[in-house]
């Protein structure tokens, strides 16, 4: 039923084009299907991973999976030299990432002046970009030889685990630093004031008041650091040695295997393997672990970020 | 009620009445704290420069002797004075290529479903979740993904362990950090914008796209160039699904053969096989290349930085 005004205008006119609303229908199907495709690749890498990584345990004889070391083309599946060389690597980085990355992100959120702040930002932005083989290369030719050679009094190898650690620790400071910075800054100025007006010094508020009501998200900061240094490949492939396969130890100035870098190692030239059937498949099954490990390191870090942006 | 200026204790500035109330001391503590925090800062600073010297350092034989040569070299981890980067260069070049083209529209149109569709419906929570949750996983995982995905499962259309199964690898890779910083660029421009539109009578899919897309664009473009530079570092995905290490011969295949059939290697796969060989050759070599793939990979980040500085609007 349309009326005529006296504009000479129907009200059919106000109502859209067959064309534009089967273009705007059409769009937003595609958008949906866009945001579709993100829970498909989840979905895969899922799928691709539990298919293997079950088949490799249902066919390993279990005493393989505890053995001496790490050689997967002579059938020694020793989990337990993987998943030390791993903890052993992301505790070196700790050492590295927590004390610096925390350092810069409370200098720049609570001491530094805006301008010094605007310059040194994106000079740590740079830190994020650096990609981890140029790392992988700076832990052999300058970490190893001139500081790691230096702290085992010279009893380390030319790959090993604590420079590739140091290496990660690098890798993992931007992270730790941004994710911080974001939660002490996502604390209200009238906190501060509050300490401020009651006397309290900048080193006590920033301690004592802006650091506890963030501790949130710092713990979260560091959560994603141990995840981002339990994934990290390329530094550990090139630095910690260890290419085909490596003996079980906990000397971190001993060449050592991560699950990464044992991924890595089996994955290139996986032609060869692939004959080997269960060598392939463990490929399948650590990655499983890894996948594991980091999702709920993530999950929970993700958690904890968005309680702090919650809180204030 | 009177109000505590320094007069009314018997000094004549705010200084002297500090000190008085301190005793003269001064806040030693709070000093060396400070020092501590700037030095670990310093400390961050100190290792880039370490960093960048140590690199110019171990090239400068070839950026002094052979650089011409170095740069127009194919992959060889044999010999070190055979050894070049150019393959790896137009590796490089065309998987960011197919990044661009697989990974941008895609994750643009995942944060425009987010944003500005499905804001607080459960799939979109989900989708969100899910996305936060890809952006942590280990890039050796997708390595995994593009081996039985694309190289096995596609390999009639990829041609297997090709360049297009390396780019697609890398594609799903950076995915969502695409989706992450396009979400908040969208979300950064002002709801008035699409009322106007809407306003006017434009449909949903008119407001984003004369209205919304255009405002949020700068701060799109950021997040993709950020995706891009983070896939031109990344080999450990590539070693699973290919990046060729050792010796790369590709002959006279014309350069669709090459894509299509032949092996490909990147920038940092080919840093990663010269950083395996052991002799002074080689670590200049490693050490170049590191640096030619810092400098590309600072320029684009520092693009990004630049685009962020110049276009950031706030409304």
């Amino acid at each position: 039923m349309s009326t005529t005004t006296d504009t000479g205008w129907t009200t059919a006119d106000l109502r859209l084009v067959p064309g534009r609303r089967r273009s705007d229908a059409r769009m937003r199907r595609l958008f949906l299907a866009a945001g579709l495709t993100t829970l498909l690749v989840t979905a895969l890498i899922v799928y691709t991973l539990v298919k293997d990584a079950v088949s490799f345990f249902i066919h390993v004889p279990k005493a393989d999976l505890w053995t001496i070391g790490w050689f997967p083309r002579r059938g020694m599946f020793d989990i337990k030299t993987l998943v030390v060389g791993t903890l052993m690597v992301t505790g070196v980085a700790m050492l590295i990432a927590v004390p610096l990355g925390l350092g810069v992100a409370v200098y720049l959120s609570e001491f530094a002046r805006p301008r010094v702040r605007k310059v040194l930002k994106p000079v740590v932005e740079v830190l994020a970009g650096i990609p981890s083989v140029v790392l992988g290369y700076f832990a052999i030719s300058f970490i190893n030889p001139n500081i790691i050679t230096a702290i085992s009094g010279g009893a380390n190898k030319a790959f090993n685990i604590a420079a590739a650690g140091v290496a990660v620790g690098i890798l993992t400071i931007p992270i730790i630093a941004s994710v911080t910075e974001d939660a002490l800054r996502a604390v209200p100025l009238a906190l501060r004031e509050a300490s401020y007006g009651l006397g309290a010094r900048r080193v006590s508020t920033t301690f004592r008041v802006v650091l506890p009501a963030s501790i949130s998200g710092v713990v979260a900061a560091l959560i994603l650091g141990i995840s981002r240094a339990i994934g990290e490949t390329m530094v550990v492939a090139i630095a910690a040695g260890a290419v085909g396969g490596g003996l079980f130890s906990t000397d971190p100035f001993q060449p050592g295997q991560t699950m990464t870098a044992a991924m890595a190692a089996l994955g290139f030239g996986s032609d060869q393997v692939a004959g080997d059937g269960l060598a392939f498949q463990s490929l399948f099954f650590i990655g499983f672990l890894l996948f594991i490990m980091t999702f709920c390191l993530n999950l929970l870090g993700d958690r904890l970020v968005r309680r702090v942006r919650e809180e204030y | 009620m009177a109000v505590a200026t320094p007069s009314r204790f018997g000094a004549r500035s705010a200084a002297e009445l500090t000190d008085r109330i301190t005793g003269g001391k001064r806040d030693v503590r709070g000093r060396i704290v400070e020092w501590i925090l700037l030095s670990t800062l310093a400390l961050t600073l100190l290792i880039l420069v370490a960093l960048v010297v140590n690199l110019v350092d171990r090239a400068w034989p070839i950026l002094n002797g052979r650089l011409g040569d170095f740069l127009s070299s194919g992959l060889d981890a044999s010999n070190a004075q055979e050894a070049g980067v150019w393959q790896a260069i137009r590796g490089t070049v065309t998987l960011a290529a197919i990044v661009i083209v697989v990974a941008f529209p895609l994750g643009i149109s995942c944060a425009v479903y987010l944003e500005e569709y499905a804001q607080r419906s459960r799939l979109a929570r989900l989708i969100r979740i899910n996305v936060r949750n890809l952006a942590g996983v280990p890039s050796i995982v997708y390595g995994i993904l593009g081996l039985t995905i694309f190289v096995k499962f596609a390999g009639d259309i990829t041609g297997g362990r090709t360049v297009i199964a390396g780019g697609l690898t890398l594609a799903v890779l950076v995915l969502p950090v695409v989706v992450i910083t396009a979400s908040e660029a969208l979300r950064a421009v002002p709801q008035s914008i699409r009322e106007g539109a809407m306003g006017v009578g434009a449909t949903q899919w008119e407001t984003v796209r004369s209205h919304v897309l255009p405002s949020a664009a700068p701060g799109i473009l950021t997040g993709t160039v950020l995706a891009l530079s983070r896939a031109a570092g990344e080999a450990a995905p590539l070693l699973l699904v290919g990046g060729i290490t050792g010796l790369l011969r590709t002959g006279n295949a014309s350069i669709w053969e090459q894509i299509t059939s032949g092996g490909f290697t990147s920038m940092p796969v080919a840093i990663f096989s010269y950083a395996r060989q052991t002799g002074a050759d080689f670590q200049a070599v490693t050490g170049a290349a590191s640096l030619i793939l810092l400098v590309l990979v600072i320029i684009i980040n520092g693009l990004a930085i630049w685009l962020r500085n110049r276009f950031e609007r706030n409304w």
